[in-house]
């Protein structure tokens, strides 16, 4: 079991022409993921690898029952195609697009509120569900399928960690990126409850980092809403004040969103933290083999 | 992106923002003209730089005479100001601002910023403006008051009548604060803010509101719309090798410790920052070459660890994914040919074709120490 996208997710690739995007709906159909449309504005009628491409998103919902999109395009462009998506009703949004200007997403954000779709992202690696389905540009070969699920705000760490859970025998239901900007369309705690009633998922490990309140918040949650156990760590230690470290998110202001809060906080609401990122799988598999 | 007070008051007048009459010189023979320009004092000298805390610093001066004034400019130009913001090295001034003082009768505080929590915009206004601000936002919280908008419905009158009774205006000043209030929202949206804090928003003795001071961030990844905004940036006041950085579009940040690092993605940056310290180390930077590098950016990023004199060991820690390993090495191979490395550089792969990055690094003949994984890495970088 899963969460959010398995076999039976059908994707769409905005911005599939695109180098990026190109190289990645290969990655994707090599995975196993059925990639049955693509959204490049002006380019429609073309095929990309036996890929039917449209001019509107509007198109290929009509044309190929997609339910899931993952896009590619460029950050000037990339909340209007966001937009598009919502607007053509697709279940589940993923935005790989890095540097999306934040006064954008704020738009974005709450025009999802009233809309039927999930947007995960922007900045995110996207998510992939193990031996069923990959909707994003995670390298396919460390992951293994399984009961953990994982949840992150960052790409290459969740690889790391990732890695270390596939090499102690710990396979994973579905590990998401959720992104690093300061405005990203699903939380930690819209992933932690969806995995709290996956029947898949037996444990969970989330990612975290510094700036924001979102793991202050998701830590709450865990104490009061879940019964899995779940596994923390968050980077960022020596990270220092007001300053951005690399994701738009990142930064600690005034005296809130550092790591040690983050992890005391964590701490006391029951969740195990590792601060250890060289043993976190062996300290994965303590807690969740006990 | 940070900008300098005297650009944001700029970009207040184009909304028809009160600020008081000023004007911005870079040297010393500047000064008797602008004097003369401003006439009548007092008159208030104040430093340029993007660090806060200036007036405490000795970065502004209130001049009751013109000749007040010129000594004071000619002071404060030129000197290296501490603040409580700049580091104990300090910032050099470059410009300063001179402005036509200003009879006040009551000193505000007003910010409008992104509020990520709740996905809106939020205006924060209190009674109590001036230099002890952050106190008050400490001790007295509730002395600020917070409200929300929605970016989709935008700032409305009733919004602006609230922030202005909890301010405790009435009269002329009442309306006057409403209109430069929606104005002011009308900024921070249009031209992406991230921040505006205005500390002081004065009333004065006459009933006019002026914006004393003016804090302008503006979001760096809405550059690309605003070309006008872009040309406000000025790389004098980030330090040389970030400014350098940003030229090559890496992300990275000095953090003056002795152990350089080079990571794809920010949060294993973080994390591999923090495993250096964990490791007994201080880690000199942060640095992410960001998931689709080539070896052209490895390389530069590799040239910007090697120019930080404080460098005496490197570790380069990757997790091949869009960035494959043996496009890494390659770079790392050619930097180290090219510039020749004077530190120990400890090399940690894993991912997508780390096996044949591990052997180019092994057949370049070049001094690398490789490491198996991310403990084998701490180890090695301990015994640097």
């Amino acid at each position: 079991m899963s969460i959010f996208i398995n076999q039976d997710t059908r994707l769409l690739v905005q911005g599939i022409t695109g180098n990026e995007g190109g190289f990645h709906t290969r990655q994707c159909q090599e995975y196993g993921t059925k990639v049955v449309a693509g959204v490049t504005p002006g380019k429609g009628g073309l095929k990309i690898d036996n890929v039917p491409v449209f001019n509107t998103v509007s198109e290929a919902v009509a044309t190929t029952g997609v339910n899931c999109s993952l896009i590619f395009v460029p950050p000037p462009f990339a909340a209007d195609a966001i937009l598009e998506a919502i607007a053509g009703d697709i279940q589940l949004i993923v935005a790989v697009t890095e540097g999306i200007p934040v006064m954008d997403m704020l738009q974005v954000k709450n025009l999802l509120v009233t809309s039927k779709s999930r947007l995960i992202g922007p900045n995110c690696p996207g998510l992939i569900s193990p031996g069923q389905c990959k909707v994003g540009i995670m390298p396919g070969s460390i992951h293994l399928p399984g009961s953990i699920g994982v949840i992150s705000r960052s790409g290459t760490l969740t690889y790391e960690v990732v890695d270390q859970l596939t090499k102690e025998g710990l396979g994973q239901s579905t590990c998401l990126g959720i992104g690093g900007d300061p405005v990203v369309g699903t939380s930690f705690i819209d992933c932690l409850s969806a995995f709290e009633n996956d029947s898949g998922t037996s444990g969970i490990v989330m990612v975290g980092e510094i700036g924001g309140t979102a793991e202050e918040e998701a830590a709450r949650f865990i104490r009061d809403k879940m019964s899995k156990p779940v596994v923390g760590f968050i980077a960022g230690l020596t990270a220092p004040p007001g300053r951005r470290m690399g994701h738009a998110g990142a930064i600690i202001s005034g005296g809130r969103g550092t790591a040690t809060e983050k992890i005391n906080i964590m701490r006391e609401c029951g969740i195990q933290v590792c601060e250890d990122l060289v043993n976190f799988g062996k300290f994965c598999r303590s807690v969740f083999r006990c | 992106m940070k900008i300098h007070e005297f650009q944001a008051k700029e970009l207040f007048r184009r909304y028809n923002i009160g600020v008081p009459e000023g004007r911005v010189i870079e040297n010393t023979a500047q000064v008797r003209k602008v004097l003369t320009d401003l006439g009548s004092p007092p008159l208030v000298v104040k430093a340029q730089i993007h660090a806060g805390g200036r007036g405490k610093g000795g970065g502004v001066k209130v001049c009751a005479t013109p000749a007040e004034a010129e000594k004071a400019a000619r002071q404060i130009l030129g000197m290296t100001l501490v603040t409580r913001q700049t580091g104990p090295q300090g910032q050099l001034v470059r410009r300063v601002l001179i402005e036509q003082g200003l009879d006040i009768s009551r000193e505000l505080y007003l910010a409008l910023l992104v509020d990520r929590d709740n996905s809106g915009i939020m205006i924060m206004a209190g009674t109590a403006g001036g230099v002890n601000i952050e106190k008050t936002a400490a001790r007295t919280p509730e002395k600020i008051i917070r409200i929300k908008i929605n970016p989709l419905e935008g700032i409305q009158p009733f919004h602006c009548r609230q922030a202005a009774f909890a301010l405790n205006l009435s009269g002329p000043v009442f309306k006057q604060f409403t209109v430069a209030l929606s104005r002011l929202y009308r900024l921070f949206v249009e031209c992406d803010c991230s921040l505006l804090e205005i500390n002081p928003l004065v009333v004065t003795n006459d009933e006019q509101l002026f914006a004393l001071d003016a804090k302008l961030d503006i979001d760096s990844n809405s550059l690309f719309r605003h070309a006008d905004l872009a040309a406000f940036y000025d790389k004098c006041e980030v330090d040389p090798l970030e400014a350098k950085a940003t030229e090559y579009k890496l992300n990275y940040i000095n953090l003056g410790g002795s152990i350089g690092n080079m990571v794809n993605g920010a949060g294993l940056a973080m994390a591999t920052m923090d495993l250096i310290k964990q490791a007994g180390a201080e880690p000199a930077n942060f640095l992410d070459v960001g998931g689709g590098a080539g070896a052209e950016m490895v390389e530069k990023g590799f040239q910007l660890i090697l120019a930080d004199k404080n460098v005496k060991g490197i570790l380069i820690n990757i997790f091949g994914g869009i960035l494959r390993c043996d496009v890494l090495a390659e770079g790392v191979a050619q930097a180290t040919r090219k510039s020749g490395v004077r530190v120990p550089v400890v090399v940690r792969m894993a991912g997508t074709n780390a096996e044949q990055g591990r052997r180019i690094l092994a057949d370049s003949g070049l001094n690398l120490i490789t490491a198996t994984d991310l403990g084998d890495a701490a180890r090695k970088i301990a015994s640097i």
